[in-house]
């Protein structure tokens, strides 16, 4: 499907704003589930991707943890992978030429151990063509201090973002982890510090456990849990933090598809990504933005936007 | 180099024993563009459980289209599989990865256990058609026993290269390991081992090479989630412990190049 030039409307109309930002539609690939894009090339159309966010980037190349660093679970799979990624010099040099060939937003996220790192890492982006956002990673479970504490206490985390703000040419989305007592407390925090924007959830801590050998089923013991398993608390956390703060809500979370998108955006997300459900479907991001359009056009909406938030609870 | 995404439908179901099943799908892109060695990935399900598609290397092309796998019934996954029915269609996509490298000019003796053999009959189609001798080839496939393994055997024979078995129980061949049959063949100097199965195998297998100075190519098996190099999960080490991914820079290696820690 196309879109239609009717006048200076588009039709039909899946444009987001995320800040000042603007998405053809809401639909983005969350990091760490897409590669650096390219591995995706010949399997979908990319640029019906609203948005590409690539793999999170380090100051230094990382390697990652032993394996097994994955395993499938009911509905669902534990990874720990452990941020491996080439580092910030490599990723500039190797994969931003390719990216800034994509007339799509690129969204690079960015993880580090302290903040003079995430610092670092955004000082030497800001001056890269082609990125359109920067998502800071306050949240991966799965390395020791690998923003853990960042996203986990309040404080930390406005003071990672107002440290990446003030290095950043570009908006700055702060992507929430969901192993905290109160979500709503950390977007808030975030929003303090000067979030153009706030991306939830990250993945659930979770284990797996072989009977037989009575070792666990990760190197790492503990992982990652995302995939269908996680959509319901997902929506509950992206309809608290939207009622929370007053920036623009990114949701994810087990979405693969339309429907589960547009559930999120009830919820209360200007925009959705989609993860887990790349590594099934490589072309399920491009059937969800298929699969908005029918809606839109079924259901006489004028815009997209008219979803956003538009949950009634009683 | 191209991939697809395919709804392939089960042309045919073989029970090749108990617990061994056959598919042949036809999935006439990826059939074409598959070469020794390389994989797909198969949702074995409808649902959302099982989760993720499962990889299996490609058993068999043919140039109608169609393509096999050969499998066990191990799990969730492969035990769905292997109920679906002739005529149901099934997503695959591929095909993946890296496969064997032909060494065209030199004599090749392939070795495959068990549910290993899978890439091998591939492997030697090719083999017997892309060179003009293939006198001093052999093929050792071995298994626990007769029933697990002879119609397999039968297959292998069609491409006129000796084909040599041992079994567990000694109810097909020799009786003990591909790897006792191996020590006792005449290689050349110049073979290159092509080898899958179980991992202790394999390392036997490239134990010997080792010592017989032979080229020993091994295809590796890992969990993954995507296939694709996209999830980062199905790593190995190298010899010099840094990591490698199955499913980009493998799933065939040259044994040398990993790091056996059995």
């Amino acid at each position: 499907m196309e879109f239609v030039r009717n006048g200076d409307e588009i039709f039909p109309d899946l444009r987001v704003n995320i800040g000042s930002l603007e998405l053809k539609n809401p639909v983005m690939t969350a990091s760490g589930t897409f590669g650096y894009a390219r591995e995706f090339e010949n399997l979908m159309n990319l640029h019906r991707l609203g948005a590409v966010i690539v793999k999170g980037i380090s100051l230094a190349p990382r390697s990652g943890n032993p394996p097994p660093r994955i395993v499938e679970t009911a509905c669902g799979m534990l990874n720990a992978i452990g941020l491996q990624n080439v580092g910030v010099e490599r990723f500039i040099k190797e994969k931003m030429v390719y990216l800034q060939g994509l007339q799509i937003p690129v969204i690079v996220n960015i993880l580090g151990d302290s903040i003079d790192e995430y610092q670092e890492i955004t000082e030497r982006l800001s001056g890269v063509k082609g990125i359109a956002a920067i998502e800071v990673n306050i949240s991966c479970p799965n390395v020791k201090k690998g923003g853990v504490a960042f996203g986990t206490q309040a404080h930390m985390a406005k003071a990672v973002t107002e440290a990446v703000k003030m290095k950043s040419s570009v908006p700055v989305m702060v992507k929430l982890s969901p192993n905290v007592t109160d979500i709503a407390e950390m977007a808030r925090a975030v929003e303090d510090g000067g979030a153009d924007s706030v991306s939830l959830i990250n993945t659930l801590i979770g284990m797996a456990i072989d009977l037989e050998s009575r070792r666990p089923k990760l190197a790492n013991v503990i992982g990652g849990l995302s995939g269908p398993a996680i959509k319901p608390v997902a929506l509950r956390m992206v309809y608290q933090v939207a009622k929370a703060v007053s920036i623009p809500v990114i949701g994810i979370g087990g979405i693969d598809s339309t429907e589960d998108a547009l559930e999120f955006m009830l919820a209360g997300a200007s925009a959705v990504q989609i993860g887990t459900a790349n590594f099934i479907n490589p072309r399920v991001s491009e059937d969800i933005v298929e699969g908005m359009h029918r809606y839109v056009i079924d259901h006489n909406l004028s815009s997209i936007r008219e979803l956003i938030g538009a949950l009634e609870v009683k | 180099m191209t991939q697809y995404q395919e709804k392939a439908k089960i042309t045919r179901f073989e029970q090749l024993s108990e617990n061994i099943v056959r598919l042949t799908l036809y999935s006439p892109d990826i059939a074409a563009a598959t070469k020794p060695g390389q994989f797909v990935m198969i949702k074995a399900g409808k649902g959302k459980d099982p989760l993720l598609r499962r990889p299996f290397s490609v058993h068999q092309t043919t140039s109608d289209g169609h393509l096999q796998i050969l499998f066990k019934v191990v799990g969730r996954g492969t035990d769905m599989l292997a109920r679906r029915k002739e005529g149901e269609e099934i997503s695959v996509f591929g095909p993946l990865g890296k496969g064997y490298k032909i060494e065209k000019s030199k004599p090749a003796c392939l070795v495959g256990g068990g549910l290993g053999i899978a890439p091998l009959l591939l492997l030697a189609k090719s083999i017997s058609r892309m060179k003009m001798d293939t006198s001093k080839d052999v093929i050792i496939l071995g298994g626990r026993s007769a029933d697990e393994i002879k119609a397999l055997v039968k297959d292998f024979k069609q491409f006129g290269i000796k084909v040599l078995v041992a079994t567990d129980d000694g109810s097909l061949g020799h009786h003990g390991f591909v790897t006792d049959v191996m020590k006792n063949t005449r290689l050349a100097d110049d073979s290159v081992v092509y080898t899958c199965g179980p991992e202790m195998m394999m390392m036997a297998v490239k134990n010997i090479c080792a010592i017989k100075g032979l080229q020993c190519q091994v295809s590796i098996e890992s969990v993954m989630a995507c296939g694709m190099g996209a999830c980062l999960g199905c790593t190995k080490h190298t010899k010099d412990n840094r990591y490698v991914h199955v499913c980009l820079d493998g799933p065939v290696f040259n044994a040398e190049d990993l790091k056996w820690n059995l």
